[in-house]
């Protein structure tokens, strides 16, 4: 069976079909990367381009790493220290990118949708990185990939994402992957960081913390983004942490254990405390594991295709 | 279609019986010799191998199941993508003497992959390769086996198919596709 589409772009356009054959076949790559030796040839006539034209250190060198998990070739190439300083377009850099015979494009952009046009434009498979505040698939992927590890399945299980939805790619794409696999969601955070109309995609919201914790059986804890927050939010990083930070005296006044997530990287002390992300209630390392596995999974998958 | 029956259940428990004195005349107490399956086939016929051999000697067999599938040289050219199956190899294959076993040796890139899969363990001291059927004139690769269940003469055109495992009935058909 292969993959309904030829890039992932984003969750939306994928099926669960797609996903449970991407979950199979991570299955299979988590237990080549328990080896000694962790490597496979499967890649070893492909070349892959890891264009970020927005800082990222996880993803990327999870990518990076799944990607010389299976033997490809990689290039690396980030915008910062680029020609896009001299004013090339997006169109332009990747094309150039291209012609030196790239089979596919990874990539992370800040304007949502970049990936989406550059798919119409170009031949190569692509794989959204994160476009800005619009998705990050594979991010939902590892996300719904490790609650399934962790509780069996995802379908019927309570998700919470809570803290800045407003500006997060994470909570988009984990709505939709956790939706397609059957699981209940609720947005939980302050109403600044609410976006509007987010109800309308199917999603329970709520804005206390404390009763988000008690209906949920894993709560997937995201970054308060500064870097995007152009203007105050609330009012101090500390007024959050009193009112949406996770911490243990929380977790203690619920009357059952629940798993806690985190994309990273962890703001400590802010949306999350070090009593929590260090527990064993916590599964955010096998988060970092799983994203490898995950992702040698989607390359693999569209590689073939 | 047109189906002839290569082996009954009765002729595949004589063949298995002789492969597995085979197999002790050559290994005696299996001290240092494991056995791997091949993924996803070889491992019903590597099942009834390995339980024979383990009432004919009455010592456990250091057996596991070897999946081939990333290693393969021809999984993009078919269109599709191959899904790949577990690997269960909780052991230690250095210096071991090693038996594959697979159900059909056809073109012999499976083998070839198996070879490449199995290297990533460690360096066996010696490998050897049991099919229960051999497909003969349809090899791309100068790869034969050591122990042979049947030799078969077969067109590319045919195709092999194997019934054993739970719920089948041991049997094993030489199929010719309609053209």
């Amino acid at each position: 069976m292969a993959l309904s589409q030829k890039h992932l772009l984003g969750i939306k356009n994928i099926t669960a079909g797609d996903i449970e054959q991407i979950f199979t076949t991570a299955d299979n790559f988590k237990e080549v990367i328990n080896r000694p030796i962790k490597k496979v040839p499967s890649l070893r006539d492909i070349t892959i381009a890891n264009i970020f034209f927005e800082n990222s250190t996880r993803t990327r060198l999870s990518f990076e790493l799944a990607e010389k998990r299976l033997s490809a070739d990689v290039i690396n190439f980030s915008a910062s220290s680029s020609s896009v300083k001299k004013g090339e377009t997006l169109l332009d850099t990747v094309n150039n990118i291209l012609a030196m015979k790239v089979d596919m494009v990874v990539m992370r952009h800040a304007s949502p949708g970049a990936p989406h046009f550059l798919s119409r434009h170009i031949g190569a498979s692509i794989i959204n990185a994160g476009d800005g505040t619009h998705e990050h698939p594979t991010q939902a992927l590892l996300d719904t990939y490790s609650i399934r590890e962790r509780l069996g399945e995802v379908a019927g299980k309570k998700v919470a994402i809570i803290g800045d939805i407003l500006h997060s790619r994470v909570a988009i794409s984990n709505i939709f992957a956790l939706q397609k696999l059957g699981a209940e969601v609720m947005v939980c955070g302050p109403l600044t960081l609410m976006p509007r109309h987010i109800a309308d995609l199917g999603v329970r919201v709520e804005l206390d913390v404390q009763k988000a914790l008690e209906w949920c059986d894993v709560a997937n804890i995201l970054r308060i983004q500064l870097e995007r927050q152009q203007i105050k939010y609330f009012p101090s990083l500390r007024e959050y942490a009193l009112y949406y930070g996770i911490n243990k005296a929380r977790l203690d006044r619920l009357n059952k254990e629940i798993v806690i997530m985190h994309p990273g990287p962890i703001n400590r002390g802010v949306e999350l405390d070090s009593d929590v992300a260090d527990s064993g209630h916590s599964i955010i390392l096998d988060q970092v594991e799983n994203g490898v596995a995950v992702r040698m999974a989607v390359l693999y998958l569209l590689a073939n295709r | 279609m047109q189906k002839r029956l290569i082996l009954n259940s009765e002729l595949l428990n004589i063949t298995v019986d002789r492969l597995c004195q085979q197999l002790i005349e050559n290994h005696n107490d299996f001290a240092n010799t494991v056995i791997l399956g091949l993924q996803p086939r070889g491992i019903y016929f590597s099942d009834l191998v390995v339980a024979h051999l383990q009432t004919l000697t009455k010592s456990e067999i250091t057996y596991g199941y070897l999946d081939a599938t990333f290693y393969r040289d021809d999984f993009r050219k078919k269109g599709k993508p191959v899904q790949a199956n577990a690997t269960k190899i909780d052991f230690i294959i250095e210096d071991k003497n090693v038996v594959l076993i697979d159900d059909v040796l056809f073109t012999g890139r499976t083998v070839r992959a198996a070879l490449d899969a199995m290297m990533d363990y460690g360096r066996p001291a010696k490998v050897e390769l049991m099919v229960l059927i051999n497909r003969r004139y349809t090899r791309d690769l100068p790869i034969a086996p050591d122990y042979t269940g049947k030799d078969v003469n077969t067109l590319h055109t045919q195709k092999v198919l194997v019934e054993i495992g739970k719920g089948k009935k041991n049997k094993v058909w030489l199929i010719n596709e309609e053209t």
